[in-house]
C-alpha cells in the first residue's frame, strides 16, 4: 500500500537474476508481515475506539457513583473491577416503571414488524408478479417516498393524527374516540409501510420464475393462495432482512414518540431514558438503564450478526 | 394485496407531506379556539426576516453536514478497505466496529453527555495524560465546542453502518479486474485509484445521499444534550421545527421550519446525483 511508484518504476538494479529473484522474495514476505502487522494495530484502534464507551456504560452500571469517578482517570474504567453491585439496576426500577417501557416497546417492535411484513410483502407481490393499472406510478410513488426524511413530516403529522379516530379496547367490545395521541396505535401504524422493505420484497419476489404462478393459476389457485403458499415459503432470507431493517428504528424510535405519547405508561424505552436522565439520578443508574435497554439489540445483533450486516449493507447496493 | 400499504402510506405519508405544504401558509395553532387563517408568505418571511434563530439553526444544519458527511464516508472507506484485509479473526473485529450502529443514539447521547462532563471520562483520561496539567473543559456548555462534541459522537455512532455499505461494494469488484492489474505490475495506490474506487462508484453515490439525508435530520443529540443550546450554537432546522411547531404549538411556523428543511434536503440530494452522475 505505498504510494511510492519507483519500486516497480524504476530501472532495474545491476545484480545477477537469481539472487535479485531471491532477493525481492524475501522482500515480499516482508512486504506482506508488515502490511499484517499494521491491520492488525489498525484493527485494534478501530475496534478499541468502538467499543470503549460500550464497556465503560456496561462495567459502570455494576459501580457504585464513587468507584465510576475513581475509576475515570484508568484503565479500571472499562473493566468490571472493584465492589460489583446491582443496586443501580435495583435503583432504576425503583424510579421508573422501567418494565413497562421495556414492555411498551416491546409490543410497539413487534407490532410493527410482524404488520410490516404482511403488508410489504403483499404490495411487494401486487407489483412484482401481477398486472395492474397504474402499477409503475405506485411503484415510483412509493420509492420517492424514499427521498422524504420522516423528520420532514414529523410536525404536521402530529397535527393531523391528533385529529384521526383511533379504536379503544374496552371491556365488553371496543368504541372509536376522536384523537390517536397517547396510544400504541400512533406509535405503530405510522413506520408500518415502508417504501425500502416494499422495494426489497418486490426485487426479490421477482427474481422467483414466474412459471410457478401460470402453473398453479392452472390448478385453480387465486392470487392469494400463491402468494401464501408459494411466494412466501421461498423467501424466508427477504423476510429476515426485511424484520431487522424495521425493527432497528422500532426500538430505537424517539423523535416521534416524544411527540404523541404523553403518558408515562405508553411510554417507548428511549423517551423513558430521556425522562429518566432529566430526573438527575446517579450516574450508576442511567448506565443502568442504558445497558437495560442496549442490551437486547446488541445480543440479538451477535447472535444473528451475519444476516444482520447483510441485510443493512444488502439494502444499499440493491438500493 | 397492495390497499394495506397504500392506504397507510397515503394516511402516513402522503397526506402529511400535502399537510406540511397546507400548514406553512397557515397560522395553524395545534390546540386552538380559533380557525387557523391563511397568511401567505409570512412564515416564510418571518424565518428569513425576523427569527436570528431559525438562521443559526440553518447554517449549525449545513455546518454539521458539511463537516460530517466527508468525514463520516472517508473514515467508514477506511475501515472497510481495513476490514476487507483477509487476516485471522477479521470478523470478531468488524462485528465491534459495527456494535456503535445498534445502540440508540438516545443512549448513545447520555452516555456521551457524561463523557463530556466537566468531571466526565475526557477530561479526567486528559487529565492522566498530561499528569494533571490538564483544565477541565465543559465541552457541551461551550459554544464553541458544543457542536464539534456532537459531530464526533454522531461519527462514532454511524461511521459502521457506512463501513458495512462500503465493505459489501468492495466484495462486489469482479477479482479478475485485480489480476489484470497485478499482472500489469501496478502497486498499491494505482490498484485503489484505478480499479477499486471506479468500481465502488454507486455505493459512493449511496453513500454520500444517505449520509448528508441524515445529517440534516440531526436533532436526538442535540435534543437530549444540548435542547440547542448553549447560545443556540447547536439548534439545528429539525430541532428549532419541532421546538416551534409542537413545544410551542406554532402549527403553521413549524411546517414552514418543515417544508424548507424537505426543499433544502431534496435539492441537495438532486445536486448530488447530477454531480456524481456526469463524473461517470
Amino acid at each position: 500500500m505505498t504510494p511510492d511508484t519507483s519500486t516497480t518504476l524504476g530501472a532495474p538494479p545491476e545484480t545477477a537474476p537469481t539472487d535479485r529473484r531471491a532477493g525481492r522474495r524475501r522482500g515480499r514476505a516482508a512486504t506482506r508481515r508488515r502490511r499484517v502487522v499494521l491491520t492488525y494495530i489498525g484493527l485494534t484502534v478501530a475496534a478499541a475506539a468502538a467499543v470503549f464507551p460500550l464497556l465503560f456504560m456496561i462495567f459502570s452500571s455494576f459501580k457504585p457513583d464513587r468507584q465510576i469517578f475513581a475509576d475515570l482517570g484508568s484503565l479500571r474504567a472499562f473493566l468490571p473491577v472493584g465492589d460489583l453491585t446491582i443496586d443501580n439496576y435495583v435503583g432504576v426500577f425503583n424510579r421508573v416503571p422501567a418494565a413497562q417501557f421495556l414492555t411498551n416497546s416491546i409490543i410497539v417492535t413487534v407490532c410493527i414488524v410482524l404488520l410490516g411484513l404482511i403488508v410489504n410483502s403483499m404490495i411487494g407481490f401486487a407489483i412484482s408478479r401481477m398486472r395492474w393499472k397504474g402499477k409503475n406510478v405506485v411503484l415510483s410513488l412509493v420509492l420517492a417516498t424514499l427521498m422524504v426524511p420522516f423528520e420532514t413530516i414529523a410536525v404536521p403529522l402530529v397535527f393531523w393524527v391528533a385529529k384521526m379516530p383511533s379504536i379503544q379496547w374496552v371491556v365488553d367490545g371496543f368504541l372509536v374516540k376522536q384523537g390517536m395521541l397517547n396510544t400504541y396505535q400512533v406509535q405503530i401504524l405510522p413506520y408500518v409501510a415502508n417504501a425500502l422493505a416494499i422495494f426489497l420484497f418486490a426485487q426479490h419476489f421477482g427474481d422467483i420464475p414466474k412459471e410457478i404462478d401460470e402453473a398453479a393459476r392452472v390448478d385453480g389457485a387465486g392470487w392469494f393462495t400463491i402468494y401464501r403458499r408459494i411466494i412466501v415459503p421461498l423467501s424466508g432470507p427477504t423476510f429476515a432482512t426485511v424484520a431487522i431493517i424495521m425493527m432497528l428504528p422500532a426500538w430505537n424510535s424517539y423523535l416521534w414518540p416524544l411527540m404523541v405519547v404523553q403518558e408515562e405508561s405508553l411510554r417507548p424505552v428511549s423517551v423513558g431514558m430521556q425522562y429518566f436522565f432529566q430526573l438527575n439520578p446517579v450516574w450508576g443508574q442511567i448506565m443502568a438503564y442504558g445497558t437495560l435497554i442496549t442490551l437486547p439489540m446488541l445480543i440479538l445483533f451477535i447472535i444473528f450478526q451475519r444476516s444482520f450486516v447483510q441485510s443493512l449493507a444488502g439494502t444499499a447496493v440493491k438500493g | 394485496m397492495s390497499s394495506p400499504a397504500l392506504i397507510l402510506l397515503l394516511l402516513f405519508m402522503g397526506i402529511p407531506i400535502l399537510l406540511t405544504f397546507g400548514l406553512s401558509f397557515t397560522n395553524t395553532r395545534l390546540i386552538s379556539p380559533n380557525p387557523p387563517a391563511f397568511i401567505g408568505l409570512d412564515n416564510f418571511v418571518r424565518a428569513f426576516a425576523h427569527d436570528p434563530t431559525f438562521i443559526r439553526s440553518l447554517l449549525n444544519t449545513a455546518f454539521f453536514a458539511v463537516v460530517v458527511v466527508p468525514c463520516q464516508s472517508l473514515l467508514a472507506l477506511a475501515l472497510a478497505v481495513l476490514v476487507n484485509q483477509k487476516v485471522t479473526g477479521v470478523t470478531v473485529f468488524r462485528t465491534m466496529i459495527f456494535m456503535p450502529v445498534v445502540t440508540s443514539m438516545v443512549v448513545v447521547s447520555i452516555l456521551w453527555s457524561f463523557f463530556y462532563e466537566d468531571d466526565g471520562l475526557f477530561n479526567s483520561v486528559l487529565n492522566t495524560l498530561t499528569g494533571g496539567g490538564w483544565t477541565a473543559v465543559a465541552w457541551l456548555n461551550d459554544p464553541g465546542t458544543a457542536m464539534p462534541a456532537i459531530i464526533i459522537l454522531s461519527v462514532w455512532q454511524g461511521v459502521g453502518l457506512h463501513m458495512i455499505i462500503w465493505l459489501s461494494g468492495l466484495q462486489g469488484i469482479d477479482p479478475a479486474l485485480y489480476e489484470a492489474a497485478d499482472l500489469d505490475g501496478v502497486n498499491g495506490w494505482q490498484r485503489f485509484r484505478y480499479v477499486t474506487w471506479p468500481g465502488l462508484h454507486s455505493t459512493m453515490v449511496f453513500i454520500l445521499v444517505t449520509i448528508t439525508i441524515a445529517a440534516l435530520g440531526l436533532f436526538v443529540q442535540v435534543d437530549v444534550m444540548t435542547s440547542g443550546g448553549p447560545q443556540d450554537a447547536t439548534s439545528t432546522l429539525v430541532y428549532h421545527a419541532v421546538r416551534k411547531g409542537y413545544r410551542e404549538q406554532d402549527m403553521g411556523y413549524g411546517s414552514a421550519i418543515s417544508l424548507i428543511f424537505f426543499l433544502a434536503v431534496l435539492t441537495i440530494s438532486l445536486i448530488q446525483r447530477r454531480l456524481t452522475r456526469d463524473k461517470d
